[in-house]
């Protein structure tokens, strides 16, 4: 079925028009006080080198934790009738839409020395998770790890159940199975749902700075430096917002067949 | 492509669609936008309501975070009326920008104050307790004022510590201890003071502390320069000094 080309009104032009320049208007304020000539003096400075690290291990950390423990979420919720299963994934899907300094004062509330867990945690195992990088991973994690969870699991759905009952029937154990035979048909899955979950875990801002504090080469990750150098050295903050922005046009290109199919 | 043409001009009119002329009259009226340091959140919330009562008409808005932000944010052009300022140096930011009119009108001082946890459970009598091995203690950050102001008092006492984290204004920064995430932090009298239910105070005494001078001054392109004006003067005022008193606030 070919769907017929039309040319919009002049109304529905106009107002496309400023949906485009309120998106591209903002990116061009970016690019035209980039200090370009000196945006590598402007990189290499300690701080933003130490935020630049920071968020590398951050992201990185989290979208491990997703891809260990979201991984058999998602199977879980494509693969079993356990009871309850809708809410558990309403549950997991939430903090996609909870305004991320909420989740930052949850898990205060939460995990914090007096939280809920974490009077625990301190008292048994001396662990305090607020103004750690440990801290900084949990908030980039409970962010992001519902990216994962949600595209590995439509991943799943959409395999045909019949590789698994097919490996079975050849006396493949089913963890086995998983590994050799639903692994590598859902990886495209897995590397979209990975690489959006990184890219988010990048950007984490309230949840961090709420839950796991400020703090140079601890907990002040890329959009924490950002917004704490703007305040004196505007230079250094556009430089790492044009590392996040390129960072962000990568994953975009990356994904786009998957996507935003033209 | 004419169509894109007609489109094209039809957003030029709605960006470049003429500003509204500012109000010209005498008598203080509509809405004014004040930038404050957080630490004057509870007293400039209270003369407000003075001011409103005196001056019908006028609305005061407030955008209260720390004044380095703010200084920035005017003078990358936000729509601010009035900024004041925990220090003189960010007022003077906007001033060398040509962003608030100078001269800027000093309205009152502030101390620093230890904050801990109500009651003081770690029992600590000052800035030199904060070494303490295990202590929690969280500063403002180094571009805020309060971090700046609290970096002097911890030089002139010679005690080094390593914060477990900068918080980006004063009362982020007095909020970790009363939530109970910190075990102390250095903050305004002020701010201890509007937070007696849930912390404690521990005096800095003067000969380490520093005097934090308040600064204010009108922006600018204010579109209400008469009320942005009729603010000022109102906080100078005997009723506005009175109230800032009352929250602890020295003269200036």
């Amino acid at each position: 079925m070919r769907r017929r080309r039309r040319r919009p009104s002049v109304v529905v032009a106009v107002l496309a028009a400023v949906a485009v320049a309120f998106f591209v208007v903002p990116l061009i304020g970016l690019l035209q006080r980039a200090p370009w000539s000196e945006l590598t003096d402007d990189l290499t400075d300690p701080v933003v080198r130490d935020a630049l690290r920071l968020s590398l291990v951050c992201s990185v950390s989290a979208t491990a934790l997703a891809f260990a423990f979201g991984l058999p979420l998602a199977w879980v919720l494509a693969r079993t009738d356990l009871p309850g299963r809708r809410l558990v994934r309403a549950l997991v899907l939430l903090p996609m839409v909870l305004p991320p300094v909420v989740g930052g004062m949850a898990l205060l509330l939460a995990f914090g020395r007096r939280g809920l867990l974490g009077q625990y945690l301190d008292d048994w195992f001396g662990i305090t998770l607020p103004f750690t990088t440990w801290g900084a991973i949990l908030a980039e994690a409970f962010v992001a790890m519902p990216f994962f969870v949600i595209v590995v699991e439509a991943g799943l759905r959409s395999l045909d159940t019949r590789y698994e009952e097919a490996a079975a029937t050849l006396g493949a154990r089913r963890f086995t199975t998983f590994r050799r035979v639903v692994l590598p048909l859902i990886a495209p899955s897995v590397i979209a749902g990975a690489a959006l979950t990184w890219a988010r875990a990048l950007g984490e801002f309230g949840a961090t700075i709420l839950f796991a504090g400020n703090l140079r080469g601890e907990t002040q990750t890329m959009p924490l430096a950002i917004f704490v150098e703007l305040q004196t050295n505007l230079g250094g903050a556009i430089a790492l917002s044009l590392v996040l922005l390129a960072v962000s046009i990568v994953v975009l290109v990356s994904l786009r067949d998957r996507w935003f199919p033209a | 492509m004419k169509r894109a043409f007609v489109a094209l001009a039809a957003l030029a009119v709605l960006l470049f669609e003429a500003a509204p002329p500012a109000s010209a009259g005498n008598k203080p009226s509509g809405e004014i936008t004040v930038f404050a340091a957080a630490s004057l959140t509870e007293s400039f919330d209270t003369i407000a309501k003075q001011f409103e009562k005196k001056y019908p008409d006028v609305d005061v808005k407030f955008d209260y975070d720390a004044s380095s932000n703010l200084a920035t944010q005017i003078n990358q052009g936000a729509p601010a009326d009035v900024f004041a300022s925990a220090d003189v140096d960010n007022l003077k930011k906007t001033t060398d920008a040509g962003t608030v009119a100078p001269p800027p009108q000093d309205f009152a001082t502030n101390r620093l104050e230890i904050a801990v946890e109500k009651g003081n459970p770690e029992k600590i009598e000052g800035l030199a307790d904060l070494e303490k091995s295990g202590l929690v203690v969280v500063l403002c950050a180094d571009q805020v004022p309060c971090g700046k102001y609290a970096a002097e008092s911890l030089a002139k006492a010679g005690v080094n510590i390593t914060p477990a984290s900068k918080e980006e204004n004063a009362k982020a920064t007095l909020s970790k201890v009363s939530i109970g995430e910190a075990d102390a932090s250095i903050v305004y009298v002020t701010d201890v003071k509007a937070a007696k239910g849930t912390t404690s105070g521990v005096r800095i005494p003067d000969k380490v502390n520093v005097v934090a001078t308040y600064p204010m001054g009108v922006v600018k392109a204010s579109r209400n320069a008469t009320a942005a004006k009729a603010w000022v003067q109102f906080v100078m005022s005997k009723d506005g000094q009175k109230t800032l008193r009352k929250f602890g606030f020295l003269p200036p």
